[in-house]
């Protein structure tokens, strides 16, 4: 009786989609709420219009946004070419540490000794030592340039962590498939490629965006060592003006590269988790 | 005995800060009543301050500022000393300071920010240049052709531009430790820097390196003036300025420079 009464919809579908209304009008209405607070309180403050100045200068964001966007093409490049090589380097450290024959002991323990190092140095104390210390030891131009040492800097730190992400993924194999692939007469070196590095790999591809984007922020570490990326352009003109205004400008610029990237790398971590249910 | 002498001293002391604090023009317009807080970098550099330790009075700023603070009637023990970087002088808001100096050039982009006093020195810009590049000529042509550096945070950044206009991109760094360790490592060949700080920092901090020119403070049409930096608005800058002015026409601040600062003019000018 109830179905020809509701046009076809029971009770509890009609009680459901009341409670989703109900939620829906409470989101948005909290939602506005929240933000006509901000946008009408946070203006009485009293030091808001120095704030404003300071901060969130229309003239000196105008002004110095295309500059800013030109320094950017250095820190894309520096992210380019770090990027493979921190996976291949991260990849093989990851490798070593999994390395099952007793003779590769060592490099089993460089692996470990390398990962300990370089994840617990903070980045910046990397960037210097390798980017002033090894140039210092009298290479000659263009051998000793800030961009090549900064970049290793990146390399070894970021392939500390990526080479952790690996391993986590081998590991997440399960011990089984190794072993009916053994016994299928599969070396040791065909398990590891054939068998066990195409699944591992597939699995930390979440994890590992999010290291691009941890990286993408980290190249404007290079800034203390000479090259002028957005960070330093950034720093340049708030001297000069005396304004904070040139790092929002640059933090917008971050944000638009790494807001899609963020977004990818949850949709890529909800599409496993929806996989492996 | 000696107690009674300390007591005779402490309010002997009160006294005379009581007796000026009335009188003067800074009275009452300082952050702490009878205290004049000035701020300087930290670390504070040679020539500007010796040992990183304003309190001695050595150094040209550090002698500066309490001869300033004496022409405005403090004595030397209410000199406060604090530290600021850059970004804590110009961020909006209250201050942690009466003035700040740490070879402010004096631009009108950040008099819109900030008040300057009346400048207290005027800075020529010099070029630094390490061991291999000790026999470049000082002109405008063979500069152009080394591989810049410079301090970020300076308005070395826009003179290089300008007047060199270097045929590489300079590189630019925080401060003046990395400069050293950039043109040690030979990353870069030469670096601007106002002539005292790069008179100081070839003959102790870079071995093989040379002052090879100076740019004439006067021809170009923004030379470096440093300047006490202070709150937007703040009343004792009428103060401050009537101080450095009297210190510059008794010829003090002559005297503080030739004391402090080497002499500068066996550096060539840039031509």
């Amino acid at each position: 009786m109830t179905k020809s009464q509701a046009a076809g919809q029971t009770r509890r579908e009609r009680y459901e989609a009341q409670q989703r209304r109900r939620s829906l009008i409470i989101a948005a209405s909290s939602t506005v709420f929240v933000l006509a607070a901000l946008v009408l309180l946070v203006p009485l403050a009293p030091g808001w219009q120095k704030v404003q100045l300071s901060f969130f200068n229309g003239e000196v964001l105008l002004k110095t946004f295309p500059k800013l966007l030109e320094a950017f093409r250095i820190n894309v490049m520096i992210f380019a070419w770090s990027a493979p090589a921190i996976a291949v380097l991260g990849l093989l450290i990851a490798l070593a540490r999994d390395a099952k024959s007793p003779a590769l002991f060592p490099l089993r323990i460089f692996g470990a000794a390398f990962t300990d190092i370089f994840r617990g140095v903070p980045v910046i104390l990397t960037v210097y030592l390798i980017g002033f210390g090894i140039p210092g030891l009298g290479l000659p131009r263009p051998w000793n340039s800030p961009y090549i040492w900064g970049s290793l800097a990146l390399i070894l730190t970021y392939s500390a962590y990526v080479a952790e992400i690996f391993r986590s993924g081998i590991d997440s194999v399960h011990h089984s498939q190794r072993a009916a692939a053994l016994s299928l007469g599969l070396s040791e070196r065909q398990v590891m490629r054939d068998v066990v590095l195409p699944q591992a790999v597939r699995n930390v591809v979440p994890s590992q965006m999010n290291m691009l984007i941890a990286l993408q922020k980290d190249v404007s570490l290079l800034s203390f060592i000479g090259p002028v990326e957005i960070f330093r352009q950034a720093g340049v003109f708030k001297s000069l003006l005396a304004n904070f205004t040139p790092y929002v400008g640059a933090a917008i610029i971050f944000l638009i590269v790494t807001i899609p990237a963020t977004r990818y790398a949850d949709h890529l971590m909800a599409r496993q988790m929806r996989e492996r249910r | 005995m000696s107690k009674t002498l300390t007591l005779a001293a402490t309010s002997l002391a009160l006294l005379s800060t009581a007796a000026f604090a009335d009188g003067h023009c800074a009275a009452g317009k300082t952050l702490t009543d009878g205290k004049f807080t000035i701020a300087t970098g930290n670390p504070a550099y040679y020539p500007w301050v010796l040992d990183d330790a304003p309190e001695n009075g050595q150094g040209f700023e550090a002698a500066v500022a309490y001869a300033v603070a004496e022409e405005m009637g403090f004595a030397a023990e209410d000199v406060v000393w604090v530290r600021s970087s850059f970004d804590e002088a110009i961020q909006p808001g209250a201050k942690e300071f009466d003035v700040n100096m740490q070879q402010y050039s004096i631009t009108p982009e950040r008099d819109q920010v900030v008040d300057f006093s009346a400048p207290y020195y005027t800075a020529p810009m010099a070029v630094l240049v390490g061991p291999n590049a000790t026999e470049t000529e000082p002109s405008i042509e063979a500069l152009k052709g080394l591989q810049w550096g410079a301090v970020g945070t300076t308005t070395a950044v826009p003179k290089l531009a300008s007047v060199i206009q270097p045929d590489n991109d300079p590189l630019l760094y925080g401060d003046n430790a990395d400069v050293n360790a950039a043109i040690s490592a030979n990353q870069i060949d030469a670096a601007l820097f106002d002539l005292p700080t790069a008179l100081f920092l070839s003959a102790v901090m870079i071995e093989g390196s040379k002052v090879i020119g100076q740019f004439p403070a006067d021809a170009s049409d923004n030379p470096d003036q440093f300047g006490m930096l202070m709150e937007d608005g703040n009343p004792l800058k009428a103060c401050v300025d009537e101080a450095i002015a009297a210190l510059d026409s008794n010829g003090k601040l002559a005297e503080i420079e030739a004391k402090w600062l080497q002499d500068t003019t066996g550096v060539p000018l840039i031509k």
